[in-house]
């Protein structure tokens, strides 16, 4: 991935959820859980990212069972290359703001 | 026991609706249908529900939309009722918080669906006042009977040019918001 992008919040998270098959519920939770209660997706806003990410090949949706209603999804191969390249962007940030604050809050 | 209540919004008075909707709520009325201006509410406990109000792109039977509609419904949201692409939703408060939208990105394109609903109401009536306009050229006769049809048209352009100043000065100030954060 050439393009130089920072992803949000709610995307990062996503992502991070789906390294296992999970569906849209689950994700609330799991990131809710995640983030210790910080992070609250609200429902609309997950399901406008979950259509993106499915739109840019990021994540998948896994064909189900006829009766479940309930559609999960997994990441893919370049879902996870966006996970780590966001990794990396995220520790150059801490890194830089660590030498200039002087390692940060207590 | 049920009853119904009218009280009109305007599309760019949505969250005012939404406020007066769940201040309903909170006196254990719960909204149960909804029409043109028009609100069935059922009595219940107070405090049970908290709703929300949405424009959806398409309208609610749209694939699209049901699609929407039932992922939403996987997460604890009740649908209680439609008004042209206008959705109303409520979930039990026993159930977590209920937020449609958690980012500015969101709420930035709810924003942007809805300065788009107005658009569409202000070419509807840019056309009836063409027509009245076109109807006196051709018959000036009928000017004075169209002077109050006119006054009508005035105040409700008037109006919607000032709810699609209300919708776009949100709009632009969330826009502006995300250049700062999420």
């Amino acid at each position: 991935m050439t393009e130089n992008i920072a992803l949000t919040e709610a995307v990062y998270y996503i992502l991070l959820s789906l390294y296992e098959p999970m569906h849209g519920y689950g994700i609330m939770q799991n990131v809710e859980q995640l983030s210790k209660g910080r992070v609250r997706l609200a429902a609309g806003t997950l399901y406008g990212a979950i259509s993106t990410l499915l739109e840019k090949g990021w994540i998948k949706a896994l064909p189900g069972e006829k009766n479940s209603r309930k559609k999960e999804y997994l990441i893919t191969q370049q879902g996870k290359d966006a996970v780590e390249h966001e990794i990396m962007r995220l520790r150059e940030l801490v890194a830089n703001g660590e030498i200039i604050t002087g390692g940060g809050a207590e | 026991m049920r009853f119904t209540a009218h009280k009109a919004f305007f599309a760019w008075d949505f969250e005012e609706e939404e406020k007066w909707i769940n201040e309903m709520a909170a006196k254990g009325m719960n909204l149960q249908g909804v029409g043109f201006c028009k609100y069935v509410f059922e009595e219940g406990t107070p405090g049970e529900y908290q709703y929300h109000l949405e424009w959806l792109k398409n309208r609610p039977n749209h694939p699209e939309s049901v699609s929407y509609i039932r992922f939403l419904e996987e997460t604890g949201v009740e649908h209680v009722g439609s008004f042209k692409n206008w959705i109303y939703l409520r979930k039990k408060r026993a159930d977590g918080a209920f937020d449609l939208f958690s980012d500015l990105d969101s709420r930035i394109d709810h924003f942007k669906r809805i300065a788009r609903l107005i658009y569409v109401i202000l070419a509807i009536i840019a056309l009836y006042l063409a027509y009245s306009v076109w109807i006196c050229i051709s018959r000036p006769a009928a000017l004075s009977s169209f002077i109050p049809i006119y006054i009508v048209y005035a105040v409700i352009l008037i109006g919607t040019v000032f709810g699609l100043i209300k919708t776009r000065r949100t709009y632009n100030r969330l826009k502006k918001e995300r250049i700062m954060r999420e």
